[in-house]
């Protein structure tokens, strides 16, 4: 530790901003063959690793997901030395898709990669990877599907959710050069076999290895983990990783890939049993693995079929001991498919934790109602009140007055209630626009005791007086 | 350390009271913020620490702790602060033979054991050096975080026996304060994180409770902070007191009002 002070303390005086990089690069890696050049040599220290860029926030190294809105929404990227968590949607359609993308993201970088797998061969996972889009070929299919959904209301100023028009818009961003951080996959092809080739991989599968003869050392944690975290351990020892070899002067990032982690195949047994007798083997795998990622160049992604756990208190756990959660939900054999809130999404992407390194605070996103869909080619992740905004002008020709939203409404702003109450209600006013009268001042009580609604319609149909509906009026 | 949240305790590193266990807890949200400000704290108090820190790399705190305003590299070299490094500890214990007794030896182990070794460990860090002359004012455990000890296969009374030695040993004998974080699952049913829970507070002097808000996010209010003060030795007396204030972290320091009064609503 005293000569990462002195390294940091001599680096200051430079005061250069490439110095910043060089005292940042200590923050979540330490090299310990640092301490035996006592000189400092510049030079390999500052170059920096391609695909890799530091946060805005505070410097830490951060590689992309493969996937720019998520990098968006994870505050810049995954952060080297972390774990992002996948939670599985129901039937395993979307999240190898973004397994995938995070190993394709590591080929075109050029990162060694490590996929790990209960279920496929990873040579065969690696054939199945996305091929990259690159400048030239997609930029006009992509400014194609930009036009298509342009939005001319977006500049006009809304009259009815006003409170709308304050919350930031996602970015379109287009696809990147190859060099830039963060590209675009098109789904549909494959990669091409000579970059799959060239890149450098290891695969752990488990049936092979499970029969081998690997030295496995006395843990309580099930042979499949144990063997899994030896082979991790191994590569990263052996190919510099860490710095502790003293042969290998490792300059790249290693992105380990982990797929159906806790699924019966990896022999564990929380999907199945609600109290087994490996309740704690699951964490405690998670726990090394963090010690191994913390002292070392690589970033992982597990994806975990957190929906048959059993037991809730080891989803909590497992939460804790990884850094982001991500949640998948797709609307397959939901009720949410038939909702027109939901019309061209595929499902729901929850952020549920996103981890505070080196910080006190972190780059929390201030939407939350966010979903994706797998349109033609690209994965595009959008808040959900985007869909309802494109379809405002439609519900509110001009030419009517309208009722004023509540000011002391029940629920928080943007949440998915306040919009589809707001949809349904308005979306049955309009049949009866020409009688909406816009109410300003509350009306008087009766005094029976009974709550109505300050600022309510009245719709007179067949004779009998009915509330228009909403949350206050409590049916009599 | 955060100033504000000094003034609410009604403390400063000063005279800062002895022989008390905080207990931190957190519910729906993070509360590591109060280990930064706890660790700064007795760092700024001239007292000797050992942080036991499960969850997070050395790195993590010493950059937070210069934003606070302590160097804990200095504090390392100086013997101030013994600093376990749970999660380095941890891959030395898995992937090599150790020969003599690790802290962490139970991750070895296939049946829940004790944790005796991490007691040794935090009992020989904090062993007053008979050299003479005392550098230090008294002694403090910190421990961030005791739920992850359940996570590694630990029971809850096995814990619980090991915040006991270790409150007879720091608190009782050295006249030391500790300070420990446990999560709280809240619906998640997980039973033996409520008994340590519930074990803990009962012995504790001052719990602070950081939680989130019941409304959800909220970008100008990060969440709500219970102080609770409880005085077991003078049961009659005094009532158990207890206040309530919302905070927002910002990067060097924490703000706190009262419920309501944020300046973003104000």
């Amino acid at each position: 530790m005293a000569a990462a002070a002195t390294c940091g303390s001599v680096a200051a005086s430079t005061g250069s901003a490439v110095a910043t990089a060089s005292k940042n690069n200590v923050t979540s890696f330490q090299r310990r063959g640092r301490r035996a050049s006592g000189t400092n040599d510049s030079g390999p220290r500052l170059v920096s690793i391609t695909g890799t860029r530091p946060s805005v926030r505070n410097g830490q190294l951060l590689v992309s997901t493969g996937l720019p809105a998520l990098d968006q929404l994870l505050g810049g990227g995954l952060a080297v030395g972390t774990v992002l968590l996948i939670e599985e949607d129901k039937y395993n359609i979307y999240s190898p898709l973004l397994f995938k993308y995070f190993l394709a993201e590591g080929i075109v970088n050029g990162h060694t990669l490590l996929v790990a797998s209960a279920k496929e061969d990873p040579a065969n996972i690696l054939q199945e990877l996305p091929a990259p889009l690159l400048d030239d070929k997609c930029k006009k299919e992509f400014d194609e599907d930009v036009y298509n959904h342009k939005t001319p209301e977006s500049n006009i100023k809304m009259k009815i959710a006003w409170r709308y028009q304050l919350l930031p818009k996602m970015e379109q961003i287009g696809p990147v050069s190859s060099s830039r951080f963060g590209h675009y996959y098109d789904a549909s092809k494959r990669m091409p076999q000579e970059l799959i080739e060239a890149s450098n991989w290891h695969g752990f599968f488990l049936p092979e290895k499970i029969s081998s003869t690997l030295k496995v050392e006395p843990c309580s944690l099930t042979p499949g983990y144990t063997k899994l975290l030896q082979f991790i351990q191994n590569i990263i020892y052996e190919e510099g990783f860490d710095g502790s070899n003293p042969q290998k002067k490792q300059r790249n990032i290693l992105r380990i890939g982990i797929q159906n982690l806790g699924s019966p195949l990896w022999g564990d047994d929380i999907c199945c049993a609600e109290n087994g007798g490996n309740s704690h083997s699951l964490t405690k795998f998670l726990y090394v693995l963090r010690g191994l990622l913390r002292t070392s160049l690589s970033a992982c992604i597990i994806t975990m079929p957190t929906h048959l756990i059993q037991n809730k208190a080891i989803i909590a756990r497992v939460t804790t001991l990884s850094d982001i959660v991500v949640g998948l939900e797709s609307f397959i054999g939901s009720e949410r498919e038939t909702n027109p809130l939901y019309k061209d999404y595929h499902g729901l992407i929850h952020i549920r934790q996103i981890p505070r390194l080196n910080n006190l605070i972190c780059d929390e996103s201030d939407v939350k109602d966010l979903a994706f869909k797998l349109k033609r080619k690209l994965f595009t992740i959008e808040w959900v009140q985007d869909n309802y905004l494109r379809q405002e002008r439609n519900i509110y020709p001009p030419g009517f007055s309208y009722l004023l939203k509540q000011k002391d409404s029940a629920w928080g702003e943007g949440s998915l209630q306040h919009s589809t109450f707001l949809m349904s209600f308005l979306a049955k006013a309009t049949a009866f626009a020409s009688r909406l009268v816009r109410h300003s001042e509350p009306l008087k009580q009766n005094g029976s005791g009974r709550i109505r609604q300050a600022a309510g319609p009245r719709l007179w149909h067949d004779g009998r007086r009915q509330e228009a509906p909403g949350l206050l009026g409590i049916p009599p | 350390m955060f100033v504000e949240l000094n003034n609410l305790l009604n403390t400063t590193p000063d005279r800062a009271e002895q022989g008390k266990l905080t207990l931190l807890c957190d519910a729906k949200t993070d509360g590591s913020f109060l280990v930064h400000h706890f660790l700064s704290f007795y760092l700024k108090a001239n007292c000797k620490v050992c942080f036991v820190a499960l969850i997070q790399s050395f790195s993590h705190y010493s950059i937070v702790g210069q934003k606070l305003g302590v160097s804990l590299t200095m504090a390392r070299e100086r013997g101030q602060l013994v600093f376990l490094e749970g999660l380095k500890s941890a891959v030395d214990v898995v992937f090599q033979a150790q020969k003599e007794p690790h802290p962490l030896q139970f991750l070895r182990e296939a049946n829940a054991g004790n944790l005796k070794p991490l007691f040794e460990f935090v009992r020989e860090a904090l062993k007053p050096i008979d050299s003479g002359e005392a550098r230090w004012t008294y002694p403090v455990l910190l421990v961030d975080d005791l739920s992850v000890l359940l996570s590694l296969g630990m029971g809850a009374v096995a814990v619980l026996d090991f915040i006991h030695y270790c409150r007879a040993t720091v608190c009782w004998e050295l006249k030391g304060n500790m300070v420990v974080l446990v999560h709280d699952s809240g619906d998640a049913e997980d039973e033996e994180n409520d008994i340590l829970l519930n074990g803990l507070s009962h012995q504790s002097h001052l719990i602070l409770r950081a939680e989130g808000l019941a409304t959800g996010f909220c970008r100008d209010v990060h969440g709500q902070l219970r102080i609770l003060w409880r005085r077991p030795s003078q049961p009659t007396v005094h009532r158990d007191q207890s206040f309530t204030y919302q905070y927002k972290i910002q990067d060097k320091s924490v703000s706190f009002f009262a419920k309501g009064m944020s300046p973003a609503v104000l």
